[in-house]
């Protein structure tokens, strides 16, 4: 069993008085794949936007590997290892392509890794074709799919190891989130890299994941295998819209 | 982390697995300690929202699972009973809809009633890991004819050891209950190679051999896994000689299956620890006792979805041990359960509480019937025998009412009960009137 790198220990977070996340626990190995699951506003971007250091958790802790997470800000985050792809994409759309990728390797440039960033881009245009393709158009101009695709690649940018996505497949067409879920898997095969995916869709997501957390009203209510997952009635019928009369 | 060099006898030649889930069998301690939590929680938010009596009694208490941030804060919650598992019988303390349960199984209750437990389709397939898990750890590998002698019923036994046997790829035999003679015609025929029923069942089909006169060494036997019954390092010893098998013991409760089971080095059972949170309290006043002391089994379910239990007082009387074992694993182990914290007895493996004889009793319409349960060992096996005594009013010289009152009482307690008793009626004011002597448990233990 491969080492954990990420755990959240009894957090709490609060967005003004509500209470958004009530004592989450939850790990994440190296390598795998984990599904957050739940309806809307049941906490689950608040839980990426806490890892990530947008928001500060009330209390708990957030250790990757050894550090606490708690207290750092976003950039120190990303410097540790770990990059959000936010809900909704948020590429710079009048910048060009380019220039959206080698944004997300800001927090390397001071450090004199020009040729590595050049060489990164490379692997990123490969992996992602269409990017290539569109390479100086303006990121606002690409389609859904195709700004999902830029949004993974410029976190992928600053190199991390552990990859946070929020609802990669929302408001694109099945052909596209199936493309997109695919890369997701390739990510994880042939770079190691690991991965806490936030999705809606839980069917597609834990399709995918190797191990699902369902969140409601802020709590985590279960946890298990994908499979566990897929096959509990629960799940069955709040997420992923089956009917015992089917 | 597992040494996957430690081999113990024979298993290299026989291409065994020494685990059957490593990655949780030998979890390392803090991980596993993570793992309990996030499960704990996650059952205690499910309780609270999905079952009336957690919910009412968190709410009477102020507690909210909320509370709960470690696996020491378990303390703070209520214990469940068995008596609250009959208050809310048959579906009461369900934590999801019937339409969600694909099994249920039963077990006695102390008044007659039994426990209802029902079994999600993921509830049944983790019932078959652990038991795949336990049957592993006692030698059992897909190579093996695995004999299941216990009674596949209502009563839990037999299937979480079915499947957990076809799970690992073995030849399942389900023998069930039944003629010795037949079970040993059947273990020659079929060349089983492990056998899973009762401890004395056991010694009973070591009788029979006996009686037949078929020497050890014409079985194909190897293993032997014991369960549902309390027994001793004596009996295991007399068990291993005279089948010439290597024993191990098992625990399980037919309200929580799949608890324990011993590896080969048959020194504790290594507890689920994954699954279960297991804590040893004081049986009279229900404090949590230090490590290593002995007291009564309390259990927390942590990955059952359709039954789940918070700090179910088990009745038995154990104490866990903290070292870590040879075999590898690194789930803590209980010692053997030597005996109850109540009055619950065990006879041919089904637990009968005297409660439930005198409802039994009283219910055949006899006025302030006295009687007394003795329980003998005939050979191997258990006889239980109520003596009845019959009113002063009555004529005992009357054959015929007399023989029905026996037998009206006799196929009471053998349908409500599941277990056959010898019902004898005695001459009025024949049994002592103490209280203490109202069982006479001569089985030695």
């Amino acid at each position: 069993m491969q080492p954990t790198l990420l755990s959240l220990k009894n957090m709490d977070v609060f967005y003004g008085r509500i209470h958004a996340v009530r004592r989450a626990t939850l790990h994440v190995r190296q390598g795998e794949i984990v599904a957050l699951i739940g309806g809307n506003g049941a906490g689950k971007t608040t839980m990426l936007c806490t890892i990530s250091g947008l928001i500060r958790p009330g209390q708990g802790s957030i250790l990757f590997e050894d550090t606490d997470l708690a207290h750092r800000s976003p950039e120190q985050i990303v410097r540790a290892g770990i990059s959000h792809v936010p809900e909704g994409r948020l590429v710079f759309s009048p910048l060009s392509v380019e220039d959206n990728l080698r944004l997300g390797a800001y927090t390397r440039s001071r450090f004199r890794q020009r040729a590595s960033i050049a060489e990164d881009l490379e692997i990123m245009f490969t992996m992602f074709p269409v990017l290539r393709e569109r390479r100086t158009q303006a990121a606002g101009t690409l389609s859904g799919g195709e700004q999902q695709m830029l949004a993974i690649g410029r976190a992928l940018m600053a190199r991390p190891r552990l990859l946070l996505l929020d609802e990669p497949g929302m408001g694109l067409a099945p052909l596209v989130v199936k493309d997109i879920f695919r890369h997701i898997v390739e990510l994880r095969d042939r770079l190691g890299l690991t991965v806490l995916l936030v999705e809606q869709n839980a069917r597609s997501a834990l399709k995918i994941a190797d191990r699902g957390y369902v969140l409601e009203n802020g709590r985590v209510i279960l946890q298990g295998t994908a499979d566990e997952l897929l096959a509990n009635r629960d799940v069955q019928r709040a997420y992923l819209g089956r009917e015992l009369e089917e | 982390m597992c040494n996957g060099l430690i081999l113990v006898g024979n298993w290299k030649n026989r291409g065994g697995k020494m685990y059957w889930q490593s990655e949780y069998e030998c979890m390392e301690r803090g991980e596993l300690e993570l793992l309990q939590l996030e499960r704990l929680q996650a059952t205690l938010n499910r309780v609270a929202r999905n079952v009336p009596l957690y919910r009412k009694r968190f709410a009477e208490l102020g507690i909210d699972p909320y509370d709960v941030q470690s696996l020491e804060d378990v303390k703070r919650l209520p214990f469940t009973t068995k008596d609250d598992l009959r208050q809310n019988y048959p579906y009461g303390l369900f934590a999801v809809p019937l339409r969600d349960v694909v099994r249920m199984q039963a077990s006695t209750g102390t008044t007659g009633k039994p426990t209802v437990v029902g079994y999600t389709s993921g509830d049944v397939r983790r019932w078959s890991e652990l038991a795949a898990r336990i049957l592993t750890a006692g030698g059992v590998t897909k190579d093996d004819a695995v004999q299941i002698a216990f009674n596949y019923g209502l009563f839990t036994g037999a299937f979480g050891v079915h499947s957990g046997a076809e799970l690992i790829g073995a030849s399942v035999i389900p023998s069930s209950g039944g003629d010795p003679r037949r079970q040993i015609s059947i273990m020659q025929d079929y060349r089983t190679t492990a056998l899973v029923c009762t401890p004395s069942y056991a010694l009973h089909l070591a009788d029979t051999l006996d009686e037949l006169d078929i020497n050890k060494t014409a079985l194909s036997l190897r293993f032997g896994l014991f369960g549902s019954e309390p027994w001793t390092e004596e009996t295991r010893q007399e068990i291993e000689t005279r089948l010439g098998i290597q024993a191990t013991d098992n625990y399980g409760l037919s309200e929580i299956t799949g608890v324990a089971g011993e590896c080969l080095e048959r020194a504790g059972l290594h507890i689920n620890e994954d699954h279960f949170l297991a804590e040893i309290v004081d049986p009279q006043t229900g404090e949590v006792l230090p490590a290593g002391a002995k007291g009564e089994l309390v259990l927390t379910t942590l990955t059952k979805e359709a039954f789940p239990l918070i700090r179910f007082r088990t009745g038995d009387l154990t104490t866990l041990i903290d070292a870590p074992c040879a075999c590898g694993r690194t789930l803590r182990r209980m010692t053997r359960i030597p005996g109850r914290s109540d009055d619950m007895l065990i006879i041919h493996g089904v637990n009968v509480f005297p409660a439930q004889i005198e409802a039994v009793i009283s219910g055949t319409g006899l006025t302030d019937p006295h009687y007394q349960i003795v329980l003998d060992r005939v050979g191997h096996m258990d006889l239980a025998t109520i003596m009845l005594e019959a009113p002063e009013s009555f004529c005992t010289d009357s054959i015929k009412i007399s023989q029905r009152i026996v037998e009206n009482v006799r196929i009471r307690l053998q349908t409500e009960l599941g277990v056959a008793f010898e019902v004898r009626l005695v001459e009025p004011r024949t049994i002592e009137r103490n209280n203490g002597g109202r069982i006479v448990d001569r089985r030695k233990m």
